[in-house]
């Protein structure tokens, strides 16, 4: 088991919630104080230091135009890291590919934090949110081939090293493809895409990448990595799915009583109370499949922006699987029954910064659950093992 | 009066068609008109139908995407449509024949007659959608996708509350139509928005008599889009309907049909 800490760099000082339609897309940048945003940075960019210091690795991602995620350029945030760091591995979860018009430029960029970081570079795909949409003037529809043509265009940028080739697909197009410089890991740095469907999952699983799931708890999820095992069997990659092809990022916050630890859940819980969207950004047409669309119109519940209501306390969040909160016993025992109900992951991605959170309660809760917590994830859950046969283990050991 | 699904090129249109009006109003009078519906979609039912099919025949193809047609995967653009249109005239012998277009629909009849304005008569084109004439920092066409979509019904509708489409009738079939056909209209629309940057360099060429309509509460559509844009035809005319928004055939479609045929001569 590999653990991750993982900041979404938020501008927490708003006016109140009232006083605004939406915290993405349309909330004005008057609002941003960019000499608090510096210090800002300045707290965030040392967290993820004490993080590699205590043996936890790095991750960050990129949103836009929103205050939860002042991280418009996640490349740059990572090269700032590739030099500040010294040994974690650097996750960027990650490149929005359907939403950026030059796919070339990005395997660019990842080749350029490779070689900065010498060789330490995670590199993350994604779809992007829906509120990514606007933003990016990005066409809602189709963006899943797009996606997919930009993610394999990249692979072959970095693999390819003979010189110019041309790529003239059906949604980009270039004569002369040769970029400098060339990834320093070979044949190309870890591929981490995410996804929320079942049928995406096995795409992801076909390619053997790693998947990762965001606060999708416990029946979504083995849904997902259902999907991720279905899609890496029936490419031919065997029957066993490594547990490190399988990330899982949750709300986790470790403190040393109970009552710290409540204090630093319940601030945790910004990510959930805060997201406040209105349905036309949150779900823009061709996002969802229309059945999907018939089934939200009937009620049904938006996997997408799973920020339900339910889940805005801590116990809902706790039990609906979303976050791990408490002393490390109860952490612990938490992640164990989560991993076991969805049949095992390689990676927690630790959301363990948000809001309100202060300095020194992130710095705690990232101690605690490094050496109360970790130690013991990763005794019981080795690299080595096999996901998906957590049933067949709980039935040998009964 | 009947729907069959034609295929053109590689797409499965739904296309209606209200059969021959009765041969004794004289060979003119069976000229038929071609109905581009707008992002609403297209249903024989609709109340402007009756009263134009009574003169003329009409052949309405349901547009890629909406209805029961289908969206190939290379199709992605308005210009996309009016060359399988053009085609779909060659199928159906329609050369000569009227074209009306709503919104989007009198999109795809601009960029229909741009290529071709010999295979047409005349051109109604009612609150059109498909040129960019405003300064770069403004839309011309509001944003109806970031918008509340009682804010985009308010622009949309004449009367909102009248018009409003109740979800919770909707059979699980036409609930799919609705969210299938706004997909689509996302697809065509998204960039540039609304609007084909070329069109308004070849809208010289059509020189058929053209009627542009617009509904006096059309929020989408202003009025001085509508006389812009009526402007690039060297032939052309603007009509205003009262109580109307952006869909003056659904809620004035008496004072529509009367209009259109008497501009279409009958």
């Amino acid at each position: 088991m590999r653990a991750w800490h993982f900041s979404e760099t938020a501008y927490p000082y708003l006016p109140p919630a009232e006083s605004y339609p939406s915290i993405r897309v349309s909330l004005p940048n008057r609002i941003y104080d960019p000499a608090k945003g510096a210090a800002l940075y300045d707290r965030y960019i040392d967290e993820w230091l004490i993080a590699e210091d205590e043996g936890v690795e790095i991750m960050l991602n990129e949103h836009h135009q929103t205050a939860t995620c002042v991280d418009p350029a996640a490349p740059l945030m990572l090269a700032a890291l590739a030099r500040l760091s010294k040994k974690a591995r650097l996750l960027i979860l990650g490149n929005p590919i359907a939403n950026r018009r030059q796919p070339v430029r990005v395997a660019e960029e990842m080749a350029m934090v490779d070689v900065l970081s010498h060789g330490r570079l995670e590199a993350g795909f994604v779809r992007g949110v829906p509120y990514e949409i606007l933003p990016a003037n990005s066409n809602p529809v189709r963006m899943n081939e797009r996606h997919w043509e930009a993610l394999d265009l990249i692979v072959k940028c970095w693999t390819h090293h003979d010189g110019p080739f041309s790529h003239e697909g059906r949604f980009f197009h270039h004569r002369s493809i040769n970029i400098w410089p060339r990834p320093i890991q070979q044949p190309h740095p870890p591929i981490w895409v995410s996804t929320t469907s079942t049928g995406g999952a096995a795409q992801v699983g076909a390619h053997g990448y790693i998947q990762a799931t965001f606060l999708t708890g416990f029946d979504t999820t083995k849904r997902i990595y259902d999907g991720y095992r279905r899609g890496w069997r029936e490419a031919g990659r065997g029957e066993d799915v490594p547990i490190d092809r399988l990330a899982y990022a949750a709300l986790i916050y470790v403190g040393e009583t109970e009552a710290r630890a409540r204090a630093g859940a319940e601030k945790l819980l910004w990510y959930i109370t805060a997201n406040k969207v209105p349905p036309h950004f949150s779900n823009p047409p061709g996002y969802v499949p229309v059945a999907m669309n018939v089934q939200l119109a009937r009620g049904a519940h938006n996997v997408v922006s799973a920020f339900g209501t339910e889940q805005a306390t801590v116990e809902g969040a706790i039990e609906a699987g979303t976050m791990f909160a408490g002393t490390p016993d109860q952490v612990f025992h938490q992640i164990k029954k989560h991993w076991n109900h969805v049949g095992g992951y390689g990676h927690l991605l630790i959301m363990g910064q948000a809001g309100f959170l202060e300095h020194d309660d992130t710095v705690h809760g990232i101690r605690m659950f490094a050496r109360e917590v970790y130690p013991r994830l990763k005794e019981i859950y080795p690299e080595t093992m096999v996901s998906g046969t957590s049933a067949k283990l709980d039935a040998v050991a009964n | 009066m009947q729907s069959t699904m034609l295929q053109v090129a590689d797409v499965d249109l739904d296309v209606f068609d209200s059969g021959h009006v009765d041969s004794n109003q004289g060979s003119g009078k069976a000229r038929p008109i071609m109905f581009l519906h707008g992002g609403g979609g297209f249903d024989q039912r609709q109340p402007f139908v009756a009263p134009l099919a009574q003169k003329r025949r009409m052949v309405v193809p349901t547009h890629p995407g909406f209805g029961k047609s289908s969206l190939p995967d290379w199709l992605d653009s308005v210009d996309d449509i009016a060359h399988l249109y053009l085609e779909l005239m060659d199928h159906l012998k329609l050369d000569g024949a009227d074209v009306i277009g709503c919104s989007i629909g009198g999109w795809i009849a601009a960029e229909m007659a741009t290529k071709a304005p010999e295979r047409f008569r005349r051109l109604v084109l009612v609150g059109p959608v498909g040129i960019k004439v405003g300064p770069p920092d403004k839309l011309d066409i509001p944003d109806i996708f970031a918008m509340p979509e009682a804010e985009a019904q308010k622009l949309i509708y004449h009367e909102p509350e009248r018009m409003r489409l109740d979800m919770a009738k909707l059979s699980d079939d036409e609930l799919a139509a609705v969210f299938r056909a706004r997909e689509t209209l996302a697809l065509l629309t998204w960039e540039p928005w609304m609007h084909n940057p070329k069109l308004k360099r070849r809208l010289h060429r059509v020189a058929n008599p053209a009627l542009f309509i617009r509904g006096e509460s059309d929020g989408l559509i202003s009025q001085a889009y509508l006389e812009a844009y009526a402007r690039m035809l060297p032939n052309a005319r603007t009509l205003t309907i009262k109580a109307a928004g952006h869909v003056p055939q659904l809620e004035q479609p008496a004072a529509f049909a009367a209009a259109v045929l008497e501009f279409l001569g009958e």
